[in-house]
Formats: structure tokens, C-alpha cells, sequence
């Protein structure tokens, strides 16, 4: 609790800008949704041949899981795209439905008899609508509008993972590194956002329903509400204007920490920099690099050459390295100098069962394979030199089919003895931390894994800065650098700015 | 009959069905002289309030002609026609959430009338209906009686002094003494605008306690349409028929409880 409150305090500023972007997605995503959702609830409840596969149709965009439709959104032009604009499209989707659904359910229980009233008064159809079915639907049409924008507070965390901020920033970091304390500092606010959206909605909702309000007090509903938008939007707006250089980051640690020091050399250089670190997997931060919604990231030859272009990694550390090279310099892209350290894959097991066994190597792994429960992260287990080649090389048997599981749980998911063995990050802070012991891949199964920046071609070629300062940081990261760096953040607590910045200065 | 001349309101030879379903009128015709009240009496189902919708243009006949002053419906547009006709509901239709006021003053808003002057004509018809716009004028409508609402109902379907008024059941919901009290009323402030009226009721005692001129509908058809003393004298079978199922019943209606002061009125 304590911790909780100091991290707060330290981060009050930062906090500040989450709860702001946060807002933003949920008040944007909200009033276009109900813009959007208003006339096709009518349209819905006038024409039932029209409304029933319009619901339909709402009903399945609720029903894909919100980061699956983020997937769907990226690789689009206009709406897609690394940032709160996927995030806005996703969010409205989903706020559309109960919108819709409201209005229809509000329209369709109007009494029979003021609305032939109406129509005996020889009021038009427009003046219907307007003068009394839309007044008479408003409570219900607002009930909709809360449980949307409900939801949307509680969905727009999840579009941090793909670079649109908010709360969800501090829920994913907490989560990558395993910090119970930062993953409630995002959602404890989140949460308490929701309440009182929630609670403010029901307000306005029981006033309505009540009969008391008058055209005055809705006006000065509405004023409130622009004046809102536009002070949640004018920061982001002005903000974006100065930005010159955008650097990515994938969502773990390690990736947090180079994005850290790849925008701090950029700054020292003396360009503007937009960070959008924590954008989530290889996929998300390849297809933002080449739409150019970030200039550059840190990227694994490895992991370039077999998850990117799905090609077989060649053994030899500089024959991969050229061979990304090439293949990046197809798409646009460059990979600049190696960083200094690999970041291959770890096959990790505990200490004490490694000195027990007498564990050293992978190969010992098959005397005691038919007992132990393996656990990998997703993307090993599906990546041709990740699980099936590695059974298959070492001629390896486990007790019971690997678990899957995020990246950030797997360490403590050994520690704790819910799975046996585990293939980590061998710069993880953790390893040390956690008393766990690494076994040698004496086969040389794992490809390397060296750490490189990779560039828009046409940014690089645009600012001079960053060609300097990756000069400046080309072979200057070593191993020890990179899990010194990962125990600050992972183990220490420390924040990755301040990480980042100390080895800048040691440099 | 004899043609009246100058009809506010004329069927000729007028027939209606719904599509697909058997007429609802067949050959009606009948003439509403200016400042006349006809009330159409018949059973359920007889075809009173379709008369009603095909007066306002809800519905259009498939053979005959409706006239409302002089012009047939299907020449009239619809919306400035319905302005010109009051109508008031069995359920009233008040809209709830409006005032009082702002029920009242509707349909000048929509003829777009200054605002003092809908302000003043409101004031003047609560008053006319019995309820004074300074304590009514701001409530709503579920703060009112059932009797409160009625009042409101006839104050509303009056406010741009309509030459025609179409009642459906007007007092239908209300309690026998409030029934009679208003009947009374409704009365009075007809004779004082001299509005011309066609009223649709289940109920013999109502029609003869307010009408002018009565009209039967039996099975779709207009069996009579003259003076009630007429319509009582009628040896006409389907009349007679139709009175003597009336009279027997106990309180001299058709359907469902009525006023006791028309006791005195059977035969």
C-alpha cells in the first residue's frame, strides 16, 4: 500500500498524462460511438429488415476479443496503424452495440397512444422523432452510453499494448516486469475511473428519467462535455507537432530499458523524441517500423530472420546479421551495428534441481525429462527454432505437454514450481535473482540472438541524429551491461528512465 | 336525409378494409353540419374509429369520398389538415415529459405562434377546462388525476381553435361522477366556440346526454344518422336491435361501467 503511494507520488506527472490519455480514448470513442450509434438505432427500430443485421452485425464485433481486433486493425491503412488510432477504432466498435441496442429497446416501449397523439396533432414525422420519441428514449439511450463507456474504460487498457497510452501502460509494464505494485498503480485508477464514469452516467440517467431537466441544463451538459474533449485533446495535439523521431519498444524489460536508452542518445543529440515503448510482440513493433508509425526499434537477428521473413537462421552470428541486413534493406529498412550482446534463448531450471540432478547441459535434460512439466512462452512455442526443434534436437521426452504462458509470468512459474523448466532470455535479470541455473546448448541448437537497432531507411536518411547516435552506441552494450540493467529495473525497482540514463552517463 | 349545405364533414357512399382482412365500412355516407356533434355509437369492432382516422387522414377510403369543409381527403395534405382538427384519445396521450403548458401549447409551437401569445392561449384554455394555469400550467402529467388529464386532453386538441374536434372515447376512463361533471362542462365550452364534433362512445347515455346528432354502426354499416329523438323513435330492425341490447343492460352501455345519473333516460 505504502509502495503503491509512493509510486504515485513519484510518478504524479506520468500518472497525470495516463489518466488524461486514458480519458481521451474513452470520451473520443464514446461520442463517436454514440454519434454513429444514435441514427442507426433509429434507422434499426424504424426498419426491422435493416436492424436485424445491423445488430447482428454489432453483436460479432463484440464478441472478437479486443486484442484480437487490435491484430485485425494494425496492418490496415487509415484506421490501423501503431497508436491511439487503432485503439480509437476498436474502442468506438465496441461501444457501438449497446448504444444501438438502447436506442432500439427505447424507440420500440414508447406508448401507443402519445405517440398517435402526436400524429393526430399533425406533427411530421421529423417533429415525432425530435419533440417526443427521441425525449421520451433519452434515459434508456443514455443507459446504453454508460454501459459503453463503461466498458471502454475497461477495454482501453488493453490498448496500451499496442502504443495508444493510458493506464494500461502501467498494467503491461508492471506485467513484463513483474511488478505488482506498478500493475495496480494502473489499474487501481482505471477502476476508479470506471466508478465514476459509472456512477456519473446513472446520475444523469436517473435525472432524466425523473422528467426534471430542461433544454438549459442538457446545453450546459454538452458545453461540459466539449470543453472536456478539447482540453483532453489540445496536449496530444500540440505534443505531436514537435515530435520528430518516434522509437518502439517490444513489451518486456529488456525492451523497455533499450527504447529508454535508444530515445535518451537520440535526445542528447538534440532531437524531439515520441516514445512508444511496450507496443507488445515482434509482429506488433515489425508492422509499426514499416509503417513508419515508429522510426526505429531494437530487434534480435534471430528473431528477425526467423519470425519476420521466415527464414532459417544461419549459425554463424555475422552471416545472420547480413542476411537481416539484406532482407531489411528490401523493406526500407536498415539494421544498424550490433548493440554488443546476444540475447539468445536460456533453457532455465531451478538451482537447487540442477545441483541435485547434477544439470548442466540441455542433453542432461533427458535423464529427467519423463518427470518434469516444461512451460514456454507463446511465441517459442510456435516458432520453428523454438520447442518442436528443440525436443526434437535433443531428443528430449517431458511428463506432460509444454503450458503456455506470458513471458512475464514464466520465471516466477518455475520459482514456484508450477512448471520444471523454462526457456527465458538469457540477459533476465531473474535468473540470478530467482537462484536459477542456465544449461549450456551444447549443440548449438539456438541461433544468435544479437541485439540490433532497426531504422526506417528514410528517417535515417532525414535526420542525421540518429546515424550518430547509433554510432555511439554500436558494440557498447555488453551482456553484463544489458542483465546489470535488467536486475535494476526487474529486481532494484528502478525506473528504466533512470536505468537508462545512468549508463548513458557511464558511457 | 336531406344534404346540408356548407358540411364541415361529408362521407359518400364511403367503404374501408384493412388489407387482406373483411371491410370494416361499407357504403357509409352522412353529413356533420358546422356546430353539430355527431356521436357514432355500435358495438366493439363496428368501425367507429376507423370514421375517426379517415376524418384526419390516417386512412384514405378505397371507394367514396370523405370531405372535411368541402375538400376530399385525398386532395388534403395530411399535416395542415390535422392542425386544423382537434383529437382527443380514450388514454388522453398526454406527453410525459412536458408540462402541462407545454402539452397545451403544442401545436401553436408547431404553427410556429409567438410565444407570448401560445403563453396567453394556454392561460385562457386551462382556465376554460377548469384547471388555472398558475397551479397546473407548470406540473406534469403524472401529477394529475385521471379526471385532470382528460381536462387537458380537450384543452390541448382546442389550443389552435379548431373548426372540427374528434373525440374517441373521451371519457371513457373516468369515474361515474367525474364523468358527469365533465360531459357538463365539455357542454358548455362547445356551445361557447361553437366547434363542430364527431364523438365515437361505447356508451347510449353519453351520446344522448351530448350529441346533436347520433349515428348507429352496425356490422360496418350506418344504420341511422339523425336527432336522437329520431334515433330513439326508429323502427328501423338494426336500431332497434341495437337500443334494445343497450337499454337492457344495466347501466344503459354497451360495454364496461357508466354514469348513473342517465339512469332516468330508459325507456
Amino acid at each position: 500500500m505504502t509502495a503503491l503511494l509512493q509510486f504515485w507520488h513519484s510518478h504524479a506527472g506520468e500518472l497525470m498524462q495516463l489518466v488524461r490519455q486514458h480519458l481521451v480514448l474513452v470520451v473520443f470513442s464514446t461520442s463517436v460511438a454514440t454519434a454513429l450509434g444514435l441514427p442507426a438505432g433509429i434507422l434499426a427500430a424504424r426498419r426491422p429488415a435493416i436492424g436485424r443485421p445491423l445488430l447482428a452485425l454489432a453483436n460479432v464485433a463484440q464478441t472478437i476479443p479486443s486484442l484480437a481486433l487490435f491484430g485485425f486493425l494494425l496492418p490496415l491503412p487509415f484506421i490501423g496503424g501503431v497508436g491511439p488510432r487503432t485503439a480509437l477504432v476498436t474502442l468506438t466498435l465496441y461501444a457501438l452495440l449497446p448504444v444501438v441496442r438502447t436506442t432500439v429497446a427505447g424507440l420500440r416501449s414508447l406508448d401507443r397512444a402519445v405517440l398517435e397523439a402526436g400524429v393526430a396533432m399533425g406533427m411530421t414525422p421529423r417533429q415525432l422523432l425530435l419533440m417526443v420519441e427521441l425525449p421520451l428514449a433519452l434515459p434508456s439511450i443514455v443507459a446504453g452510453v454508460r454501459v459503453a463507456a463503461v466498458v471502454g474504460v475497461g477495454t482501453a487498457t488493453i490498448a496500451a499494448a499496442i502504443g495508444a497510452g493510458g493506464l494500461g501502460e502501467y498494467i503491461f509494464r508492471g506485467l513484463s516486469m513483474v511488478d505488482t505494485t506498478m500493475i495496480l498503480a494502473g489499474a487501481v485508477p482505471a477502476a476508479v475511473l470506471a466508478l465514476i464514469v459509472d456512477g456519473g452516467l446513472a446520475g444523469l440517467e436517473r435525472l432524466l428519467r425523473s422528467g426534471r431537466p430542461r433544454a438549459g441544463v442538457m446545453a450546459g451538459l454538452g458545453a461540459t462535455a466539449l470543453v472536456l474533449a478539447v482540453a483532453l485533446i489540445w496536449p496530444a495535439v500540440a505534443q505531436g507537432r514537435r515530435t520528430v523521431v518516434t522509437v518502439g519498444s517490444k513489451n518486456f524489460t529488456e525492451q523497455i530499458i533499450l527504447g529508454e536508452v535508444l530515445a535518451q542518445a537520440l535526445e542528447r543529440e538534440g532531437v524531439a523524441v515520441n516514445r512508444k515503448l511496450n507496443l507488445g510482440g515482434t509482429f506488433i513493433c515489425d508492422r509499426a517500423v514499416r509503417s513508419g508509425d515508429i522510426d526505429l526499434y531494437v530487434e534480435y537477428t534471430g528473431t528477425a530472420v526467423t519470425a519476420v521473413f521466415h527464414e532459417t537462421v544461419p549459425h554463424d552470428p555475422v552471416e545472420a546479421l547480413h542476411l537481416a541486413r539484406q532482407r531489411y534493406a528490401a523493406a526500407g529498412l536498415t539494421a544498424g551495428e550490433r548493440l554488443g550482446f546476444d540475447n539468445t534463448f536460456a533453457i532455465l531450471v531451478r538451482g537447487a534441481d540442477a545441483r541435485a540432478h547434477n544439470l548442466h547441459s540441455i542433453e542432461d535434460l533427458r535423464r529427467v525429462a519423463a518427470g518434469w512439466t516444461p512451460g514456454f512462452g507463446y511465441e517459442f512455442l510456435q516458432r520453428a527454432d523454438g520447442y518442436p526443434g528443440l525436443v526434437k534436437t535433443y531428443g528430449l521426452t517431458f511428463a506432460s505437454p509444454p503450458r503456455a504462458m506470458d513471458l512475464s509470468l514464466i520465471y516466477k512459474a518455475l520459482a514456484s514450481q508450477q512448471v520444471d523448466v523454462i526457456a527465458g532470455d538469457a540477459t533476465s535479470a531473474l535468473i540470478d535473482a530467482l537462484d536459477l541455473a542456465r544449461l549450456d546448448d551444447t549443440l548449438r541448437y539456438f541461433p544468435p540472438y544479437d541485439a540490433v537497432p532497426v531504422v526506417r531507411t528514410a528517417a535515417l536518411l532525414q535526420h542525421d541524429e540518429i546515424g550518430r547516435a547509433l554510432k555511439r552506441l554500436a558494440g557498447r552494450i555488453s551482456e553484463r551491461d544489458m542483465r546489470a540493467m535488467n536486475r535494476a529495473v526487474d529486481v532494484d525497482r528502478k525506473d528504466p528512465k533512470v536505468v537508462a540514463s545512468e549508463f548513458l552517463k557511464t558511457r | 336525409m336531406t344534404a346540408v349545405p356548407h358540411a364541415i364533414v361529408r362521407f359518400d357512399r364511403v367503404s374501408f378494409a384493412y388489407p387482406g382482412r373483411p371491410p370494416v365500412l361499407q357504403d357509409v355516407t352522412f353529413e356533420v353540419p358546422p356546430g353539430e356533434v355527431l356521436a357514432l355509437v355500435g358495438r366493439s369492432g363496428a368501425g367507429k374509429s376507423t370514421i375517426l382516422k379517415l376524418v384526419n387522414r390516417l386512412l384514405l377510403p378505397q371507394s367514396g369520398r370523405v370531405e372535411v369543409e368541402g375538400r376530399d381527403t385525398h386532395d388534403w395534405p395530411g399535416i395542415p389538415l390535422r392542425r386544423r382538427i382537434g383529437y382527443v384519445l380514450q388514454d388522453v396521450g398526454l406527453f410525459p415529459h412536458m408540462t402541462v403548458g407545454e402539452n397545451v401549447g403544442l401545436v401553436p409551437r408547431l404553427e410556429r405562434w409567438e410565444a407570448h401569445r401560445t403563453r396567453e392561449r394556454v392561460r385562457t384554455l386551462l382556465d376554460l377546462v377548469g384547471l388555472p394555469a398558475d397551479s397546473y400550467a407548470s406540473r406534469r402529467p403524472h401529477e394529475l388525476s385521471g379526471g385532470q388529464r382528460q381536462r387537458v386532453g380537450v384543452a390541448r386538441a382546442l389550443a389552435v381553435d379548431p373548426p372540427i374536434l374528434l373525440m374517441d372515447e373521451p371519457f371513457g376512463a373516468l369515474d361515474p361522477v367525474t364523468r358527469v361533471e365533465i360531459r357538463r362542462e365539455f357542454t358548455r365550452i362547445r356551445r361557447e366556440l361553437g366547434t363542430t364534433v364527431v364523438l365515437v362512445t361505447h356508451d347510449l347515455a353519453e351520446a344522448f346526454a351530448l350529441a346533436t346528432r347520433i349515428g348507429v354502426l352496425e356490422a360496418g354499416e350506418l344504420a341511422i344518422c339523425d336527432t336522437p329523438a329520431a334515433v330513439a323513435s326508429s323502427q328501423d330492425p338494426r336500431v332497434r336491435r341495437f337500443l334494445e341490447t343497450v337499454w337492457a343492460l344495466p347501466n344503459g352501455r354497451a360495454a364496461a361501467p357508466s354514469g348513473a345519473a342517465e339512469e332516468s333516460r330508459r325507456p
